[in-house]
């Protein structure tokens, strides 16, 4: 089980590995897109981390509920509506619980997954974070079914996210502005789907 | 990299603050951020509201007067603004007549403004939206985010803003709009790339004797490279894709020739040369014609081409007054 005060250090260690991975991110997203991804989602997670204290009193709900708003009216472009629009949901499907469990967070997965799709017009196959977040999702609810444990679990939808970041390289971009550089989008991976991979990543650590 | 600013994190406050600063007259800027909205409010008509990244001076705020806009939100360099600071910005300038909301086709920008059109709606305030995409170096396709918006989308403010002017309704401003995206064809090209100040990198390297094509206005690379070619023969390459777009045989149009902010005008007018003599040949009859800094990208070195094919409503309406820090008509 999972409390308030662990999905807090959590945020904040994903605060971290994206503020390392800055550079990187915004490289990937220069080769195909407009060299932003990396730049804005540490800016939105310096903003998680200024609210850390004020968070840890509220929900798990309320918490992923507040930390969607604070990407949606802080970062902007793509990623900002994208990943808000996933933690609202997320925080909307898991409620008022101040404990969660694998269950819990799946299906908040889902429907933060089902959130981004609609927010983005989008599906798979499109060289997208959705690209990552489908088949981890798919690949960690096989893995609970045959009762695995979390670690099992998490390293299954790691596994299969990383294997979607590999098939983004493979796909010309139909979606987003690397769309506009079509089939030179080929050779290159999706900064979205690699920026839920490691955040995916960094959770799991947590366990 | 090399800038005359004084740090990245405050490029986009300071600039917004400087443009307010040199046209009192003009605009304002709201408390809650980077929305710039005329400095006298004007009720009673259809307020329109447009923006996107900065980076593009002097779109969108240097737009914002008499004639054009009425609210311009400026988000971080190329990088769409947030819901909250367009929402502000509609309530701002939100009259009973309604607001038409000018975006331009980029999915973060679509999926910002909506959200923002969503939020007004829920107060009350009657909001349509129109998208601009008048890019033809991009494939438009069901199955893609489709062309981007580009330097094309000048046009719709200065038509539309002219129109809602008039005392016109909210749906008839969104349909002359719409008018406008629908017969405005763009492309462009650089010679060199731009550094987005947060990241402090060029979007895409070039070498001396290349050039990128079909580029957008965020600094991202275009959908080909090419050696480069004289002022002509790029002008050649760009007009015939347009021209191929659209049938602008034996019509009338208004051209556009948009310097990306470190092309000087001198090639500007090169490139006019060209676009003149060429349309002149095809029988296109130019009614009025723009040369210069209007939709840029940073200090990329390139330009695009804008052709908008008119009727006498759009006609009437592009020449009628527009008074604004940038646009005067």
């Amino acid at each position: 089980m999972t409390d308030q005060k662990k999905v807090v250090e959590i945020l904040l260690s994903v605060y971290k590995v994206l503020d390392e991975n800055k550079e990187f991110l915004t490289d990937l997203d220069n080769v195909i897109g407009d060299g932003d991804h990396g730049i804005n989602m540490a800016r939105g997670f310096a903003e998680i981390e200024k609210q850390a204290d004020a968070l840890v009193g509220k929900d798990i709900g309320n918490i992923l509920k507040t930390v969607g708003m604070t990407l949606v009216s802080k970062v902007g472009g793509s990623s900002g509506p994208l990943y808000g629009t996933a933690f609202m949901k997320a925080g909307m499907t898991i409620g008022a619980k101040t404990e969660i469990d694998m269950n819990d967070f799946l299906g908040a997965l889902e429907v933060a997954i089902e959130g981004v799709k609609a927010r983005g017009k989008s599906t798979t196959g499109e060289k997208t974070m959705l690209d990552a977040m489908v088949p981890a999702l798919d690949a960690m609810k096989a893995a609970a079914a045959d009762d695995a444990d979390t670690k099992a679990i998490f390293d299954a939808g790691i596994k299969a996210a990383e294997a979607g970041v590999e098939y983004t390289k493979e796909i010309i971009a139909t979606k987003g502005r690397a769309s506009y550089v079509g089939e030179r989008s080929i050779g290159h991976q999706d900064p979205g789907a690699t920026s839920f991979t490691l955040i995916l990543t960094e959770i799991s650590k947590a366990y | 990299m090399k800038k005359l600013i004084n740090s990245v994190e405050t490029v986009e406050d300071e600039m917004v603050q400087g443009l307010v600063k040199a046209y009192p007259k003009y605009l304002s800027k709201l408390d809650c951020g980077n929305v710039v909205v005329r400095a006298n409010k004007k009720e009673g008509k259809v307020a329109l509201i447009s923006g996107g990244g900065s980076g593009h001076e002097p779109a969108h705020a240097g737009y914002v007067g008499e004639g054009m806009l009425d609210a311009a939100v400026a988000g971080a360099v190329f990088t769409s603004p947030t819901p909250d600071q367009i929402f502000e910005g509609i309530k701002a300038i939100a009259t009973d007549a309604g607001v038409l909301m000018v975006i331009k086709n980029y999915t973060g920008d679509v999926m910002n403004f909506e959200m923002a059109g969503e939020m007004a709606e829920m107060e009350g305030i009657s909001v349509k939206q129109v998208v601009v995409n008048d890019d033809v170096a991009v494939e438009d396709s069901l199955y893609t985010v489709g062309r981007r918006g580009v330097a094309g989308t000048v046009f719709v403010h200065k038509i539309a803003g002219a129109l809602a002017e008039t005392g016109a309704s909210l749906d008839e401003v969104q349909a002359v709009a719409q008018k406008v995206i629908d017969n405005v064809r763009t492309m462009g090209a650089a010679i060199a790339p731009c550094t987005v100040p947060a990241s402090g990198k060029p979007g895409f390297e070039l070498a001396e004797d290349e050039m990128e094509v079909g580029i957008g206005i965020h600094g991202e690379p275009g959908t080909h490279r090419e050696k480069i070619m004289t002022a002509n023969d790029i002008t050649d390459h760009l007009l015939e894709k347009i021209l191929a777009d659209i049938d602008y045989s034996g019509s009338e149009v208004a051209v556009m020739i948009n310097g990306s902010g470190a092309t000087p005008l001198m090639e500007l007018y090169i490139i006019n040369n060209r676009v003149a003599d060429v349309l002149a040949e095809k029988g296109i009859k130019v009614v009025e014609t723009f040369v210069g800094e209007y939709m840029t990208s940073i200090e990329m070195a390139g330009f695009s081409i804008s052709l908008l094919k008119l009727d006498d409503q759009m006609k009437e309406l592009l020449a009628a007054k527009a008074d604004t820090p940038a646009f005067k008509a």
